[in-house]
């Protein structure tokens, strides 16, 4: 490891371990750099000086290199990050049903602005482009797990328990939001056990198919079994 | 009248809906996979050509027809990777379609890698969606542990390892071959073509990128059969979809329907628009396919009839917006969404989208001229066609059609120096704008 890194011994045996897992994953190890860069920010809550030169050195490749992908990418950060990062969908569609008003209330009742963390450190305010979730909008993802149908007030409460230190539990994802070091530590594929939290799908998911059941309607039969394909129609 | 068909979406309803046991139980789970592992290879990749399946990522590609356009096996690796970047701006299918049924994709991803002699699968899931992610690591590792995955599948021999990879905030990796350069550990940014991924794609090896609905779909075709998947559809544009409606109707959601259904009988499904309001424009399928509006809502939603009427059917993600709702300001945030995510390799799309960008903000805010429509017609002329990926010709496509449908509105933004409409009304919500900012300026981007 480079002479000037800061991390103590264990942190870097348990990084290196861990990044050892990583590329084993990929025909090449460079594949593992963007989860890696996740496992990093597992660590230091952002893209650190030190966590880039660990991915260099560990990958054989220049630091440059390695910041050319960590700034390409939105998800890495380049400061430190609050301990949530609550990002307001302001792309076309949520922004009209209320993502823009949602924004702007949080803006002023956190005092931040795009990509700024309030003082307690506790809340990194975005905006997020579009995050697959429209018949839910407007949607606010915090440490990406849904809040669906927000509105200025849903929002400002999850933010004011966030800062206050309660258990948050969105709307589809598990249980409780977990910190955004444990959810990066997730995107770097180490899973955390709770795939199994959370139920059901949302109404909207299931919108389609309660009407098919209401209705009666099924996918055309199956031909019976045995019928020589391209023959039963 | 055309009925909704649940096939992929038809174990949604059941309890722990995204676990094997489900699966298994609920879909005859992995029997397409046990059914493909006694078929020739080839006899695979024609059932899938022979069914129509027609990518569902967007393009509309025949997925069998890419399958075949791998070189020989010359005994070397070739990859398939799928494309689960969701992230075109009202596309909602792939991500609600891997939280509750992540099996559906396994189970494809098994079946077209013994199609194309494949031994590592990847599957590329946007990284902004946690939950999402643990539902499909915890899938894999289940598929793992009941020797659907790993080494000697089945007890055949046929080894595949599934690798699920997390990326980190980027659209342009929706494009393929961004994706594949993201893949590799690079910034995601699309590739000179040809060679196309086919030939010469992840590590530069034989490769076959396929969306996952598309993935989804191949085992119900291996299962029940060619005749039953054409069943459903048109002739050119086969079998079921997800239609995601979303904006300003009753019931937004997930309605899985064949192919070839129009958005007024859909809307019809999903309860109307919001009580009291009329439909004013919408997108067949997410913000890079040319709008429509009211004149167009006995549309049949495939890929031919949509392309006739010079948009394209794209991801089925019906952004539906009501008479309340300013097509200035939807476009203007379309084109934000653009700017952002431009990648920055071609000058077309990075300088065409900022400038687009600055001339639909003006005149939003009040300060537009009477040049500045013919301006954006023109800087669209420069991008469309002209752009190293599909990123920069879809930007173009909300101002043109918007600027063909909606003349006189861009016109009266300039006559009256702003706005005219009142952005409260198209929310879902009652609240007090702030003042003196444009609607959501506060903060920057």
């Amino acid at each position: 490891m480079t002479h000037d890194s800061r991390y103590d011994e264990a942190t870097l045996a348990s990084l290196k371990s861990d990044a050892e897992a990583i590329v084993a994953r990929y025909p090449d190890r460079r594949s593992g750099l963007l989860p890696m860069l996740h496992l990093v920010q597992s660590v230091d809550g952002y893209v650190s000086r030190d966590g880039i030169l660990f991915c260099a050195e560990f990958l054989g490749i220049t630091p440059a290199e390695v910041s050319a992908v960590a700034t390409f990418y939105t998800q890495y950060k380049r400061h430190p990050n609050g301990t949530y990062t609550v990002g307001v969908c302001t792309n076309t569609l949520c922004a009209i049903m209320g993502g823009d008003a949602i924004f702007d209330e949080l803006s002023e009742h956190l005092g931040v602005g795009h990509d700024e963390t309030t003082d307690d450190g506790a809340i990194t305010l975005e905006r997020v482009e579009c995050n697959a979730a429209c018949d839910y909008a407007p949607v606010m993802m915090v440490n990406w797990e849904f809040f669906d149908n927000q509105t200025p007030d849903s929002a400002k409460a999850v933010t004011d328990d966030l800062r206050a230190g309660k258990p948050v539990t969105p709307t589809r994802g598990a249980q409780h939001v977990c910190t955004f070091k444990q959810v990066s530590r997730v995107l770097a594929g180490f899973p955390d056990g709770l795939a199994d939290e959370g139920g059901l799908a949302g109404a909207p998911t299931l919108a389609g198919l309660k009407l098919a059941r209401e209705n009666g309607w099924t996918a055309p039969a199956v031909p019976a079994a045995g019928a020589p394909e391209g023959e039963s129609k | 009248m055309t009925t909704l068909t649940p096939v992929l979406t038809d174990t949604w309803d059941k309890e722990r809906s995204w676990s094997l046991d489900t699966y298994l139980a609920a879909a005859d789970g992995y029997t397409g996979l046990r059914k493909a592992l006694t078929m020739p290879q080839g006899d695979i990749v024609a059932a899938v050509k022979d069914s129509g399946l027609r990518g569902r990522g967007g393009a509309g590609f025949p997925t069998g027809l890419k399958w075949s356009f791998l070189p020989p096996d010359d005994g070397k690796p070739r990859y398939l990777v799928v494309n689960a970047d969701e992230s075109e701006p009202g596309t909602c299918k792939d991500i609600p379609l891997i939280m509750a049924s992540p099996h559906h994709l396994v189970e494809g991803v098994a079946i077209t890698s013994v199609a194309i002699n494949c031994h590592h699968a990847f599957i590329y899931v946007r990284g902004e969606v946690v939950h999402v992610y643990r539902r499909l690591l915890q899938a894999v590792q289940e598929a793992y542990d009941a020797g659907y995955l790993g080494k000697n599948v089945l007890g055949t021999g046929f080894d595949l390892e599934v690798t699920v990879h997390a990326g980190a905030g980027a659209y342009i990796c929706g494009e393929e071959t961004a994706l594949l350069d993201s893949l590799e550990g690079l910034r995601g940014q699309p590739r000179l073509k040809p060679p196309f991924p086919a030939v010469e794609g992840l590590y530069a090896r034989p490769t076959v990128v396929n969306n996952v609905e598309s993935i989804a779909s191949v085992p119900s075709i291996v299962r029940n059969g060619v005749d039953w998947f054409k069943s459903m559809g048109t002739e050119r544009s086969t079998g079921m979809g997800l239609f995601s409606l979303s904006g300003h109707v009753t019931r937004p959601g997930q309605y899985e329907a064949p192919l070839g259904i129009t958005l007024r009988e859909l809307l019809d499904m999903a309860g109307g628009m919001r009580e009291g309001h009329q439909i004013k424009f919408w997108t067949p399928g997410g913000s890079s396919t040319p709008m429509f509006s009211d004149k167009h809502l006995d549309i049949p939603l495939d890929y031919e009839s949509v392309g006739a009427a010079k948009s394209m059917l794209g991801t089925r993600a019906l952004q539906i917006f009501d008479e309340t709702t300013c097509v200035v300001r939807a476009t203007s945030r379309w084109m934000d969404f653009y700017a952002h995510e431009s990648c920055g390799k071609c000058t077309p799309c990075r300088e065409g989208t900022y400038w687009l960008k600055q001339v639909l903000r003006r005149i939003e805010d009040g300060g537009g001229v009477d040049a500045d429509i013919d301006l954006m017609v023109d800087l669209c002329d420069n991008i469309l066609g002209r752009a190293f990926c599909a990123l920069g010709d879809g930007a173009t496509s909300p101002v043109t059609s918007s600027i063909e449908l909606f003349r006189d509105e861009y016109q009266a933004h300039i006559d009256n120096h702003g706005c005219p409409f009142d952005p409260v009304r198209s929310a879902l919500f009652e609240y007090t704008p702030k003042a003196g900012a444009l609607a959501g300026s506060a903060g920057g981007h």
